[in-house]
């Protein structure tokens, strides 16, 4: 059973969209290919996990844009949340 | 598809059909509270400004009144004002007169001889102008009268999967029906702007679309503070957004797909027909809301993933989320349920039913807001009082 969504398949994050307990199978679709990886934390439903390394400083993305960036190195399966993402002002229009 | 409506003299179309006692500044609020709560049908709000105010703050509470009284879901306005206040009354008079021709009467406390002349001169006019309201008769009309103001308000991570999903479904259907959607919030926007200009219909709009939110940033630094203290707030926090940037990339789903045809200062008047457009209002759910109804607006559609029972004096608010938790628990509040677009469920149907939904609120359906008389609202600011 499905029990996190991955939006964009640019994301390094999933929604979990079930209650997930850390040790647990998370089960989403890729770009219509399910994958799988194991939970390192317990994870709210709704709240955010990797579902790629993210390191340090390097963007975190959802809706296959930047939503802030990693504040130290992010394992697969860990919760990423306000203690470990902060909010990075980009300019936007030279990015077009 | 239609609805059923008011037909203006000024050409518009209302879903609702009030009367509405306008205070010009805090000093007229609390006389006109006790001649709307005499007369059943009439509406007001507590206004919280209208005097010592600088020109450009004062212009939005006055764009607020004008618009107000303009809205299609009113028959006719009086006005009550204190007499000596900054908004003066020929001035939200004139105001309402260049938005519209519909009824409008006027009561000065200080010049009529106080609290109780007022309400009593008041209330007649206001009975009069319910007893003229009552004889109007609905006429069935093409949903392309519509001006639909879409709002996002205590948001979570569902918000941007399901409720905002479903909202610019709805939004890209009012549009090819040939009405107007409003995307509001500029605040949620920053991050996610570069999407939105892509989607601008001409090089103005693109440019409009990058200065108000610019605009809207540096007035806050100006006052050396930063958008991102108090936004996301400690509920989108909790609900598991992040980052400013993550809220907005949920927000903007609001907006649907379409062209964006146009950008509008806060609560000015919006044309119908005109497909998605913008307005600069703040994040702030009451004024937001209060600027798209001052706009035209006469259906809110809003989504909440916490939950929130935010209400409007005039345009019935329609509450969705896409939270399935927040549903079973805050139903009394929240009129649909979106998660099932997260758990595989069919937009297509979803939208279908959505649609349906609008059409018998701006028929006349209560929504759950207004069930409970919620009408709650404020006006932006944009600096202290002088």
């Amino acid at each position: 059973m499905l029990n996190a969504m991955m939006i964009d398949g640019k994301d390094n994050v999933a929604v979990a969209i079930e209650p997930i307990t850390k040790g647990e199978t998370v089960t989403y679709l890729c770009d219509g290919e399910e994958k799988q990886l194991t939970a390192r934390a317990d994870i709210t439903i709704y709240h955010k996990l990797a579902v790629r390394k993210i390191a340090a400083g390097e963007p975190v993305v959802k809706y296959g844009e930047h939503i802030g960036v990693a504040m130290c190195d992010i394992e697969v399966g860990d919760h990423v949340h306000v203690h470990n993402v902060e909010g990075h002002r980009e300019n936007l229009e030279e990015k077009e | 598809m239609t609805f059923y409506g008011y037909k203006r003299p000024d050409g518009r179309v209302g879903v609702r059909n009030k009367v509405l006692i306008l205070p010009a500044s805090v000093c007229a609020s609390d006389t006109a509270r006790i001649i709307a709560q005499q007369v059943e049908g009439a509406v007001t709000f507590n206004n919280q400004l209208g005097c010592s105010q600088v020109a450009s703050d004062q212009q939005y509470t006055m764009d607020v009144m004008a618009g107000y009284a303009a809205n299609p879901n009113v028959y006719g306005t009086v006005v009550v004002s204190l007499g000596c206040e900054n908004c003066q009354m020929d001035l939200v008079v004139k105001a309402i007169q260049e938005r519209t021709n519909k009824p409008i009467e006027q009561v000065i406390i200080q010049e009529v001889g106080g609290t109780l002349k007022a309400v009593d001169i008041g209330v007649r006019y206001a009975k009069a102008m319910v007893a003229d309201a009552s004889l109007l008769q609905k006429e069935e009309f093409p949903m392309s009268e519509l001006i639909i103001g879409t709002e996002c308000g205590g948001s979570d991570p569902t918000s941007g999967l399901a409720a905002n999903v479903l909202i610019g479904e709805m939004s890209d259907r009012i549009v090819a029906e040939g009405g107007t959607s409003i995307l509001s919030e500029t605040t949620e926007f920053i991050g996610a702007e570069h999407i939105l200009a892509r989607r601008a219909a001409t090089p103005e709009v693109h440019d409009r679309i990058f200065e108000i939110v610019h605009r809207y940033e540096k007035a806050l630094q100006l006052v050396g503070e930063e958008v991102r203290e108090g936004n996301p707030s400690p509920g989108n926090k909790a609900g598991g957004i992040t980052t400013l940037e993550e809220k907005s990339l949920g927000c903007i789903h609001k907006g649907g797909h379409t062209p964006v045809n146009a950008v509008y200062d806060y609560a000015k008047q919006v044309e119908a027909h005109q497909g998605l457009v913008i307005m600069d209002t703040p994040g702030n759910d009451p004024s937001s809301v209060a600027a798209m109804v001052a706009g035209g607006a006469q259906v809110i559609v809003f989504s909440s993933g916490r939950g929130t029972p935010t209400g409007n004096p005039l345009a019935p608010v329609i509450k969705i989320t896409g939270n399935r938790i927040t549903f079973a628990k805050m139903e009394d509040n929240i009129d649909v349920d979106a998660s099932p677009i997260i758990y595989g469920g069919d937009l297509k149907k979803l939208g279908d039913d959505f649609m349906k939904l609008v059409s018998e609120v701006a028929s006349g359906r209560q929504t759950k807001a207004e069930a409970l008389g919620f009408t709650e609202m404020a006006i932006a600011r944009v600096c202290n009082f002088v």
